[in-house]
């Protein structure tokens, strides 16, 4: 069962030196095992240097993170990751992308493509093991992205906005596509969005942050059954909330963005 | 973990025929395109030649140091006197045949370019990977880089007299200072992002280099080495033409002492011709090599 635990993390980038910014204050979060939680703040909060943190591909500039109870120094296949940009690697198939992981592991090539291409199927993918990154559609990148990261059967994915960059419909069909592969699964999932619908139709519990410098706002749980219908009156009811929330924080991020872009103008 | 699949519904492969027409047709194309090409070629060539022997016919040129080209290119068959070992013969010893000074000259061009790849490469991901050894050896690459690889022939005559090892060091120096520091450079340039991909899969350090970095940095250093393949060509033909006496470059420094400006002449245009089909070449190993870079457009 995969838990997460993040301890009055802060973190500051740029330590000592004149851009010195403090992107996330003292978060304190609990991530239960097998529970949905989605991330939503505005952006520039520090959800993808949070995420990171959780990943293990950064390190807070003070406080902890613990998964399973043991402090996380590094990146761990145990933690599946998901990234905001497409992130297969252009010069291998799609079935070598998705097994990369157990080639890390040294599968054999057989078993390896054996189980990779029942993930493929899995993310609807399975006429399309031999072809190449660039042949794909970005929707179909991400699934793949995502089957990669179920290959290894970690308990714990971490997905960074990954289906920002869709159009409408495919980013609807994602999502539902999502809760299919965790519903049952009892993968613990970390899901972070600026997209408030996105937010509400997935999480069963979730966090706003603040604008710069990340702290946590509020935490909201999601008691709704799934599926959810985007157009009744409880989706609404947590919509308008969450635009209440929200439309506060990004005012406050856009006049930070300002006054910063004076700052920099009086400095040219 | 059985799911249905609520996706089947998009990006099928379906349209079959009408894809393979495509690919077809694009086959057309490319085939249309290299025949354009060529067609322009000769036609360029055709136009240089013309002008040159009408010149030639009409007296308008000294022939005796500008023979046009039926001349020269018809020293080809004449191949006995490659073989008088009078002719030079102190200089060029009997290896003075046509085909014989382009092997000797291709040998030494890819005798230095492989060693030249394989060290600057290995040299390149040591100097990224263990730190130390990179500060102490990537400043006086970086000096020695800019020192062109003509001016180290004397040297390499003084190290290893005459024959193929001090071409092939010269190669070895043209490539080595500047494709060590590109392979320090991309190596720096490697896109995070897939760097972080391999270390959340749980990619080792030796694995990142192996699945990861080696892989996205190898298109740019082919790129790089073609470009300094042709300062290597460059600077074997000198070195030919200085002192190592043998190879294409000999056979035209020969021909001027000998004044056989016929002989000079072929010995230019095969200059010219093996260079063109190395890059020709080059050009293709590059499309193969190159492709998912061409296609994602890095
Ligand atoms: N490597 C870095 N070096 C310096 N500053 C950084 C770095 N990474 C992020 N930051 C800063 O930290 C802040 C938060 O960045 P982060 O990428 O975590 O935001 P985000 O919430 O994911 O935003 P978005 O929704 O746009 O992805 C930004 O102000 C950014 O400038
Ligand atoms: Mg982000």
């Amino acid at each position: 069962m995969g838990e997460i635990l993040v301890r009055d993390v802060s973190k500051v980038w740029g330590i000592d030196t004149p851009e010195e910014v403090l992107t996330l204050d003292r978060v304190n979060l609990t991530v239960r095992p097998g529970e949905f939680l989605v991330i939503i703040g505005p952006s520039g909060c520090g959800k993808s240097t949070l995420l990171n943190m959780m990943a293990g591909l950064d390190t807070p500039t003070s406080g902890l993170v613990l998964h399973n109870g043991q402090t996380v120094v590094g990146p761990s296949p145990e933690r599946s990751m998901i990234f905001q940009q497409p992130s297969l690697l252009p010069w291998q198939s799609l079935i070598d992308n998705v097994a990369f992981g157990l080639t890390l592991k040294g599968m054999g090539r057989r078993e390896r493509y054996q189980r990779a291409q029942e993930f493929l199927s899995q993310v609807g993918l399975q006429g399309f093991a031999r072809k190449y990154p660039h042949q794909l559609s970005g929707g179909m990148q991400q699934r793949a992205s995502i089957a990669r990261a179920l290959c290894l059967g970690t308990d714990i994915l971490l997905m960074d906005e990954p289906f920002a960059a869709l159009d409408v419909q495919t980013r609807f069909k994602m999502q539902e596509f999502l809760l299919d592969i965790w519903k049952g699964s009892g993968k613990t999932v970390v899901f972070v969005t600026h997209h408030i619908d996105e937010a509400i139709f997935l999480a069963d519990r979730v966090v706003i942050l603040t604008s710069r410098p990340g702290r946590i706002l509020d935490t909201v749980d999601i008691d709704m059954s799934r599926p959810r219908d985007v157009a009744s009156s409880s989706f609404d009811h947590h919509r308008s909330l969450f635009i209440d929330h929200l439309r506060s924080e990004v005012t406050k991020a856009f006049e930070q963005q300002e006054l910063v872009e004076m700052f920099d103008t009086s400095i040219k | 973990m059985k799911t249905q699949i609520p996706l089947a519904a998009i990006d099928q492969p379906d349209l079959h025929s009408q894809a393979k027409r495509r690919r077809k047709n694009s086959r057309v194309k490319t085939l249309k395109h290299y025949g354009e090409k060529l067609g322009w070629l000769v036609a360029s060539l055709t136009t240089f030649v013309l002008i040159w022997e009408s010149l030639a016919f009409f007296n308008l040129i000294d022939t005796a140091i500008l023979p046009p080209p039926h001349q020269f290119l018809g020293e080809v068959t004449n191949q006995e006197q490659f073989f008088d070992r009078q002719l030079g013969a102190t200089r060029v010893g009997g290896n003075f045949v046509a085909l014989t000074a382009i092997s000797a000259t291709l040998k030494r061009v890819f005798a230095g370019i492989f060693f030249g790849f394989i060290a600057a490469f290995s040299c390149g991901l040591f100097a990224s990977y263990f730190r130390l050894f990179g500060k102490l050896t990537l400043p006086t690459i970086t000096l020695l880089a800019p020192i062109s690889a003509t001016a180290w022939i004397p040297l390499a005559i003084l190290l290893f007299g005459v024959g193929d090892s001090p071409a092939i060091f010269i190669v070895f120096i043209g490539i080595f200072f500047s494709l060590t520091l590109a392979t320090v450079d991309c190596i720096k340039n490697v896109d995070q992002l897939y760097i972080n991909t391999g270390l959340v899969l749980g990619a080792s350090r030796w694995q990142i280099m192996r699945f990861i970095v080696v892989p996205a940095i190898i298109p740019s250093l082919f790129v790089v080495l073609r470009i300094n393949f042709f300062a290597a060509w460059a600077s074997v033909l000198a070195a030919e033409m200085v002192g190592v006496n043998t190879g294409l470059g000999a056979m035209v420094m020969v021909a001027r002492q000998m004044f056989n400006v016929k002989l000079m002449f072929l010995g230019m245009t095969l200059i010219g011709l093996v260079g063109y089909t190395i890059d020709v070449c080059f050009a293709q190993v590059q499309n193969r090599v190159l492709w998912w870079k061409a296609a994602t457009k890095i």
